[in-house]
C-alpha cells in the first residue's frame, strides 16, 4: 500500500501544472510553447481555410458527428483492405465484415475493446492508419466535446469544433504522446518496422519476438486514455511494459490528462474571482468535483489491493502457498500492489489497458474495475468523465434543493425541468446499454456461447463486456470467446450509444445553461464548493449504481466470492 | 444539403490533416529518435551470444523463454508457451504463431484447480526435497502475458538444490546468478525484486560451456 500512496502523491504533483497548460490552451491563453504552436497551427488552418468562429452547441455537435463518421468510413476500408495493401511484413489478411465494424466503433469511440489479437490481427499499416490515428483523432474528439462543455457551463462562448482538434492534437496529445514515447523505448519497448524475430533458443528450439512500431501506440494508448494493445495481452506484456519504470511512465500518463481535465475546468469557473485577485490551483468548484472522484477511487484501489493480497482460497486449499496473494494472471516484476493500482486506474480513467489480467482477478479485485466502469465518472476517460461527474453534480444539487425547498442553483444558473430531464435521460443510457445488453446476453444462444467460465464468474464475463463497452472503457474478462458475429455487434453497439447520445446531450445542457441568465448568490443558496457538498456528491454516486447495479453485482462477483470464501454456504 | 456538403467537406479536410501528423510525422519522429538515441531497445533488446563460433540472437532481454533442461532456472507457467516451437511444431500446426495471454481462470474456475494441482503434483516430483508449502505462488501460476521474463526470489532460490544437482555447479554458484540476475525495487519503492530466469540461464550456459556471452 506504501508504494501505491507514493506513486498517487507524486501524480498530485504531476498533474497540477499539466492542468493549469490545459486551461491556458483551452481558453486561448498566452503559454511557454506558442512560439512554435501557433506556427503550426496558423500553417493548419492556412492549409484547411478553416473559418475559426465560435459555434453554436449544435452545430459543434454535427460537426464532431460528421467528422467522427468520415474517419469510421476510411478506418473501416483501411481494415478490411489491409491484406492487399503496403506495410504488411507479417503477412496478415484482410478482417472480415462484423469484427471490422466491432473495431472501428471500437476505436472511434475511445473505447478500443479489442476482439482481435494484435500479433496476428492487423498489418503494421492498420496499427498505424488506423488504431494510432484514432487513438489521437477519438481522445482529441471527447476532450473537444468536454471542453466546448465546460466553456458553456462557465459562461463562454463554446467554441468552434476544428480548431479544438487541431489544438489539441498539437499542443496537447502529440507532445505528451512524444515524451511518453520516448521514456517507453529508453525502457525496453521496441519501436521499429522490422517483421517479428526469430532467435534460436538455449534449448535448440525456436522463438517469435514480437516487433514493430510498439512505442508509439503504447503512448498516446495511455496519453489518450484509449487502451487498445498491440499486442493480445496488452501492457502485461514485456514488450509494451518491460519495467517497473515503463509501467508508471503509462500509469502517469493515463492518469495526467484526466485529472488535468477537472483543474482546467476548475480554473475556468474561477476566473472572475481571479479577476478580484483570489488565487487558487484547483479553483474552489473544481475541487469539488477533484475530491469526490479521488475518494471513490481510493476507496476502490484499497479494496482491490487488500482481495489480490489475501489471495486465492481455492489455491491454498490443495496446498498452494498464497502468502504472495492471488498471482494467476499478474506478472512478477508488476506484483500485487502496482497491478491492483494500474487495474483500479485503468477502469476508473477508463482507458482499458491491462498490465495483469483482469478475467484471473480474485472475485471482490474485479468487482472495482467493474463497479467504476458501471459509474463512469471517477475521472474517466479524457473529458467525458468530467462530463459525466458534472451531471452527479446537478443530479445532487437537485436532490439537496428538493430537500431544502429551494429552486437548485449551479454556478449562478438555475437548475430546471429541462436540464433535468436532458441529465436523467443521460444518466439512464449507460445503464440501460449495460443491463440490457447483458439481458440479451445470457438469454440467447450467441450470448451465451461466449461465456468460458462456470458460475457466477460467467455472468460476471457478460457483464464486464458490456460496461466496458459502454463506458468506452475497452479492457475486459479476456477469456470471454467473443469474436462472433452475436458480440462483435452488440458490443459495437453498445459502444456506439454509450458515447455519442451522452456526448450530445451533454452539450445540449451546457448549451442552455450558457443561455441562461445569471442569479444571485443568497445566503440561501445551496454551497457547492464545500465539504459537506463533496460528501453529499460521493453518496449520491455510489446510490444510484447501488440502486441500479446491486442485483446484477450480487449474482455475479460477490456470490463467486460467498462461493470461494465459505463453500459451505452452497 | 448545402450545409450538409459544407460540413463534409471540413470534415474531410480535418481527417486528411490530423490523418498526416498522427500517422506519418508522429511516428516518423518517433522511429527516427528512438532508433537514433536507444538503438538497442528499439530493436528489442536482443541477447546475443557465440554458439558454436557463430555469434548470434538467443533471446530478448525483457521476454520469457520456455525451459525444461533440469540444469536451467524454469520460468512460470504460460498459456502460448513463450511463442516456443520446434520445427515439426511449426510445421504440424500445434505453434499457431505469434501470441500473448493467459488461461482467463476465473478464482473459481475448476480447470484452475485441476492444472494447478497437476503441475504442483510433476513439480514436487522433480524437487523432492523441497516442502509443499515452501513453493511461491508466482511458480504455479500462469503469467497475464504469457511471456514473463521474471520469477521471484522465492522462486528462484528453491530451485537452486535441484540445479546444482543436475549441473554440477554449486550452490553458492548458484546463489551468484540469481543475485547478479535480481532486478530490485526501482529507488527502492516501486514494483517486486524479481530473477530474469533468461539472464540466469545464459550465466550458466557460459559456465557449462554450451555458449559463450558476448
Amino acid at each position: 500500500m506504501f508504494q501505491i500512496l507514493i506513486t498517487l502523491l507524486i501524480y498530485m504533483v504531476l498533474v497540477i501544472p499539466i492542468g493549469i497548460y490545459l486551461y491556458h490552451v483551452a481558453t486561448k491563453q498566452r503559454t511557454f510553447a506558442d512560439p512554435v504552436f501557433d506556427r503550426i497551427d496558423g500553417m493548419i488552418y492556412r492549409i484547411c481555410r478553416i473559418n475559426r468562429e465560435d459555434m453554436h452547441w449544435k452545430t459543434y455537435a454535427l460537426n464532431l458527428l460528421m467528422t467522427n463518421a468520415v474517419m469510421i468510413l476510411i478506418g473501416y476500408l483501411v481494415l478490411r483492405l489491409q491484406g492487399l495493401l503496403f506495410l504488411n511484413p507479417n503477412g496478415i489478411a484482410s478482417m472480415e465484415e462484423s469484427l471490422s465494424f466491432n473495431t472501428i466503433i471500437s476505436f472511434m469511440t475511445n473505447t478500443n475493446l479489442q476482439h482481435y489479437s494484435g500479433e496476428s490481427g492487423l498489418s503494421y499499416l492498420s496499427q498505424t492508419a488506423v488504431i494510432i490515428f484514432m487513438m489521437f483523432t477519438s481522445a482529441a474528439t471527447g476532450y473537444a466535446a468536454c471542453m466546448a462543455f465546460c466553456r458553456g457551463i462557465a459562461g463562454r462562448p463554446m467554441g468552434n469544433f476544428y480548431e479544438d482538434m487541431v489544438r489539441n492534437t498539437t499542443r496537447i496529445l502529440i507532445p505528451l504522446s512524444f515524451i511518453a514515447g520516448m521514456l517507453l523505448i529508453w525502457q525496453g519497448t521496441p519501436q521499429n518496422f522490422h517483421a517479428n524475430f526469430t532467435v534460436s533458443t538455449l534449448e535448440g528450439k525456436w522463438q517469435d519476438i514480437a516487433a514493430g512500431p510498439i512505442a508509439a501506440l503504447e503512448a498516446i494508448k495511455h496519453v489518450g486514455t484509449n487502451g487498445g494493445g498491440f499486442l493480445g495481452a496488452n501492457s502485461s506484456t514485456p514488450l509494451e511494459n518491460p519495467t517497473i519504470i515503463s509501467n508508471l511512465v503509462e500509469l502517469y500518463s493515463m492518469m495526467i490528462l484526466p485529472g488535468a481535465c477537472v483543474i482546467a475546468f476548475g480554473n475556468m469557473i474561477a476566473d472572475k474571482r481571479k479577476k478580484e485577485g483570489k488565487k487558487s490551483l484547483f479553483g474552489r468548484q473544481g475541487r469539488t468535483v477533484f475530491a469526490a472522484m479521488a475518494i471513490i477511487f481510493l476507496i476502490g484501489v484499497t479494496v482491490c489491493f487488500a482481495a489480490e493480497s489475501a489471495g486465492n482460497p481455492v489455491l491454498a486449499g490443495i496446498g498452494l502457498n498464497q502468502d504472495m496473494g492471488s498471482y494467476e494472471g499478474k506478472e512478477v516484476r508488476f506484483g500485487i500492489a502496482q497491478s491492483a493500482l494500474f487495474t483500479t486506474t485503468t477502469t476508473s480513467f477508463t482507458t482499458g489497458t491491462v498490465n495483469n489480467v483482469h478475467d484471473s482477478l480474485t472475485p471482490l479485485g474485479g468487482l472495482v474495475p467493474l463497479l467504476h466502469m458501471m459509474l463512469n465518472c471517477v475521472f474517466g476517460g479524457k473529458g467525458v468523465g468530467l462530463m459525466n461527474m458534472v451531471m452527479y453534480v446537478i443530479l445532487a444539487v437537485f436532490i439537496c434543493g428538493l430537500m431544502i425547498g429551494r429552486t437548485p442553483e449551479y454556478l449562478g444558473k438555475k437548475i430546471e425541468g429541462k436540464e433535468m430531464k436532458l441529465v436523467a435521460v443521460c444518466l439512464i443510457i449507460h445503464p440501460l446499454l449495460i443491463l440490457g445488453f447483458s439481458a440479451l446476453a445470457v438469454s440467447t444462444a450467441g450470448g451465451l456461447a461466449g461465456i468460458t467460465n462456470p458460475g457466477f464468474h460467467g455472468l460476471s464475463q457478460v457483464l464486464y463486456e458490456y460496461s466496458s463497452s459502454a463506458a468506452n472503457n475497452g479492457s475486459g474478462f479476456e477469456g470471454l470467446a467473443d469474436n462472433s458475429v452475436f458480440w462483435n455487434l452488440t458490443a459495437g453497439i453498445a459502444m456506439y450509444f454509450g458515447r455519442f447520445p451522452a456526448i450530445i446531450l451533454q452539450l445540449a445542457i451546457a448549451g442552455s445553461i450558457f443561455a441562461k441568465r445569471r442569479v444571485n448568490e443568497t445566503v440561501g443558496t445551496l454551497r457547492t464548493d464545500n465539504v459537506v457538498f463533496t460528501l453529499i456528491l460521493v453518496f449520491v454516486v455510489y446510490i444510484f449504481a447501488a440502486l441500479t447495479f446491486f442485483p446484477a453485482l450480487a449474482l455475479g462477483p460477490v456470490a463467486e466470492h460467498l462461493t470461494i470464501w465459505f463453500p459451505g454456504l452452497s | 444539403m448545402k450545409l450538409f456538403m459544407k460540413y463534409l467537406k471540413n470534415a474531410v479536410k480535418c481527417t486528411v490533416v490530423l490523418g498526416v501528423l498522427c500517422t506519418v510525422i508522429y511516428p516518423a519522429a518517433l522511429t527516427l529518435a528512438g532508433q537514433a538515441l536507444f538503438p538497442k531497445q528499439a530493436n528489442g533488446s536482443m541477447v546475443m551470444a557465440v554458439i558454436d563460433g557463430e555469434e548470434r540472437a538467443v533471446g530478448s532481454k525483457y521476454v520469457g523463454q520456455q525451459f525444461e533442461d533440469s540444469r536451467f532456472f524454469h520460468g512460470r507457467i504460460s498459456s502460448v508457451n513463450y511463442n516456443c516451437y520446434t520445427q515439426e511444431e511449426k510445421e504440424d500446426g500445434s505453434y499457431g504463431g505469434v501470441a500473448s495471454g493467459s488461461f482467463n481462470y476465473g478464482n473459481s474456475n475448476p480447470d484452475l484447480k485441476t492444472r494447478v494441482e497437476a503441475d504442483m503434483a510433476a513439480w514436487m516430483e522433480a524437487h523432492p526435497d523441497v516442502k509443499q508449502e515452501d513453493i511461491p505462488s508466482d511458480l504455479l501460476t500462469a503469467s497475464g502475458s504469457g511471456l514473463d521474463p521474471h520469477i521471484s526470489v522465492r522462486g528462484a532460490r528453491v530451485q537452486v538444490g535441484e540445479i546444482s544437482k543436475a549441473s554440477g555447479l554449486t550452490e553458492e554458484e548458484l546463489n551468484a546468478i540469481i543475485d547478479n540476475n535480481t532486478q530490485k525495487k526501482a529507488l527502492g519503492i516501486f514494483g517486486e525484486e524479481a530473477v530474469n530466469v533468461l539472464g540466469c540461464n545464459l550465466e550458466i550456459a557460459n559456465r557449462l560451456g554450451i555458449l559463450t556471452l558476448k
